[in-house]
């Protein structure tokens, strides 16, 4: 960030009190009413009910704090069970499409073969291709290979968005090694494997990472397709098991929800505070053009 | 030696390529081209249907619910985008200040963007709650109202409701891409135009915004596409409510298709959207794409 030094070149133009009413309050106000939810969500997972459904005193703090309702998350639902569907079905469907995108990205960005650049550009349009317009073919196609209510319905299925993301992503990286490094091995006798193995992937391991904890939260955060192609309670995902399952009648448990919801964004939450920087490179490279 | 060259690099690019093209031609390709077919079905589940034309689409075109759908998800798609571009902007200027904690304040600010968004909107889900809202809690202690606000009840609150929702979890996404087209932009035209006696917002008019249109393009473009096809935060708050209120294509869709069983049905709402997108599509890149000027040329 060599450029925050040179822009604060003119700061002292600006007085304290200008630069509170400019950027701190409204930046505070950004601050609390994007946290708030997350707050809310906290708050109400740990708080008993007979304070939750009384409306006198101070319903931003907590008097008695309570775990019932995670004890309740954990041993009357099956919490845990979609918990590890979501980490199982992430993970995989991760790494396939990982795997996948490198090689592709690679053959189109390197190899060049013929029909390469349309090969890339088709890449692109498949990213720019919703869930919500492509889910009920879909379901027919799942259903017709007989994979309706299983977890591999899903590990095959993410793979629609998450390998043109990678792909994309990756073709970036790529683009920026320098072709020398392969001529020479290319010179040395090295295979186009041993290059892409011992020189491409060792030099793009930012860009896997990014691709990587990207991929992992866009399966992790997947709920369209979790919906419409799982309908046993024991496959849910995490998502999908909260929305359909946790709400019973008329009566909402909004403390069980909420430490559901809360307890289902910590596992992204963490990995995304690991690695800040990959993700915002990911997100703002794949938007480049 | 060059064509046999030319050949194992065809040859191994088509090896490479191939898991990636199974599987989207498959799970992707296919089922595109197999929705645009279901759409002139009659599909039901378990049934396969019968070619019936365009039966579909002018039934779902005298259909009340289907035009409200449109009216909804058009409405959704500028209302909400319009918003989070000004406060995606604002957010971004402010980030891009010389602040205290910033790699802080742009890591938090993201928070709404990753966690799963079925899971916020049930956080806001409750708090939109009838009877014991934070919200209505908050005013009514200010003394702003005298009783609790319906906000999903009534079809204009509950609009509204979710077109918050939706901008809750768009700004961070719109700020932090917005951000990285800022922080390219050199310093040095600040102070130059400083020199010339620029006013702050003559800056931000002259140099600011003409070398972000073609990053605000690309942003608002991914914003609209996914913001017109949105699923979760309605199926989650509102189901479609009250009174088809909020239903989107994609809800309708998955509401008649699935929930129905209207395979072909669902499938021709699906598809109805696709010209929509095109169009922002288009719009975008034709309107918002880099000018000559942008890159050194003569000014048109």
């Amino acid at each position: 960030m060599s450029q925050d030094s040179e822009s604060s070149g003119m700061d002292f133009l600006e007085t304290t009190r200008r630069k509170w009413v400019v950027v701190y309050i409204p930046m505070l106000v950004f601050l609390i009413v994007l946290l708030f939810p997350f707050y809310w969500m906290a708050i109400t997972a740990f708080k008993p009910n007979n304070e939750l459904l009384s409306s006198d005193g101070n319903p931003f703090w907590i008097i008695a704090p309570t775990l019932d309702h995670v004890k309740h998350l954990l041993f009357k639902t099956s919490y845990p069970q979609w918990m590890w569907n979501t980490v199982l079905v992430s993970a995989v469907a991760t790494f396939f499409s990982l795997a996948a995108s490198v090689f592709a990205a690679y053959a189109i960005e390197r190899l060049r073969f013929s029909g390469a650049k349309h090969t890339g550009l088709a890449i692109f349009l498949a990213y720019l291709v919703p869930p919500s317009i492509l889910f009920i073919p879909l379901a027919a196609v799942v259903f017709q290979l007989g994979l309706f209510d299983t977890r591999l319905a899903l590990i095959l299925t993410y793979p629609t968005f998450l390998i043109p993301f990678c792909t994309w992503l990756l073709m970036g990286y790529f683009r920026s090694i320098p072709f020398e490094l392969e001529e020479c091995a290319l010179i040395d006798g090295a295979t186009r494997w041993q290059i892409l193995m011992k020189i491409v992937l060792p030099l793009s391991v930012p860009g896997l990472i990014s691709a990587g904890i990207f991929a992992f939260t866009l399966s992790w955060n997947e709920f369209i397709y979790a919906l419409t192609f799982v309908s046993s309670s024991e496959i849910k995902t995490l998502p999908v098991g909260v929305v359909t399952e946790l709400v019973e009648g008329d009566v909402y448990h909004w403390g069980p929800l909420m430490a559901g919801a809360l307890f289902g964004s910590l596992p992204v939450a963490l990995v995304y505070s690991f690695f800040v920087e990959y993700y915002v490179s990911g997100m703002t490279g794949s938007v480049k053009e | 030696m060059l064509e046999k060259l030319q050949n194992s690099r065809n040859a191994l690019g088509l090896i490479f390529m191939l898991p990636a093209a199974v599987l989207l031609l498959l799970f992707l390709t296919y089922p595109l081209g197999l929705g645009v077919w279901l759409g002139f079905t009659d599909a039901k589940v378990g049934r396969p249907g019968e070619w019936i034309g365009l039966e579909n689409y002018i039934y779902l075109w005298g259909d009340s619910v289907t035009r409200l759908a449109l009216f909804n998800t058009l409405f959704y798609t500028v209302v909400a985008s319009v918003l989070k571009f000004f406060l995606g902007l604002w957010l971004a200027l402010l980030l891009n200040r010389n602040l205290r904690f910033k790699s802080f304040f742009r890591a938090v600010i993201l928070l709404p963007y990753i966690v799963p968004t079925a899971l916020s909107a049930i956080a806001f889900w409750w708090i939109y709650d009838a009877q014991f809202s934070i919200l209505s809690w908050m005013l009514m202690k200010m003394g702003l109202i005298d009783q609790y606000i319906d906000f999903l009840g009534t079809p204009w609150n509950a609009r509204l409701s979710v077109i918050a929702a939706n901008v809750w979890r768009g700004v961070p996404f719109v700020a932090i891409t917005l951000l990285a087209g800022l922080q390219t932009i050199s310093p040095s035209y600040y102070e130059a135009s400083a020199i010339d006696g620029a006013t702050p917002w003559q800056q931000f008019r002259h140099v600011t915004l003409p070398l972000l249109t073609p990053i605000i393009a690309v942003v608002m473009t991914f914003s609209v596409l996914f913001t017109f096809t949105d699923f979760q935060l309605i199926y989650v708050i509102t189901r479609g409510g009250p009174l088809n209120a909020t239903h989107l294509m994609a809800t309708l869709a998955f509401q008649r298709g699935i929930n129905g069983g209207a395979l072909g049905e669902g499938a021709a709402i699906a598809i109805a959207m696709v010209p929509f997108l095109l169009a922002a599509i288009m719009f975008s890149y034709f309107g918002l794409q880099r000018r000559t000027w942008q890159q050194g040329g003569a000014d048109k």
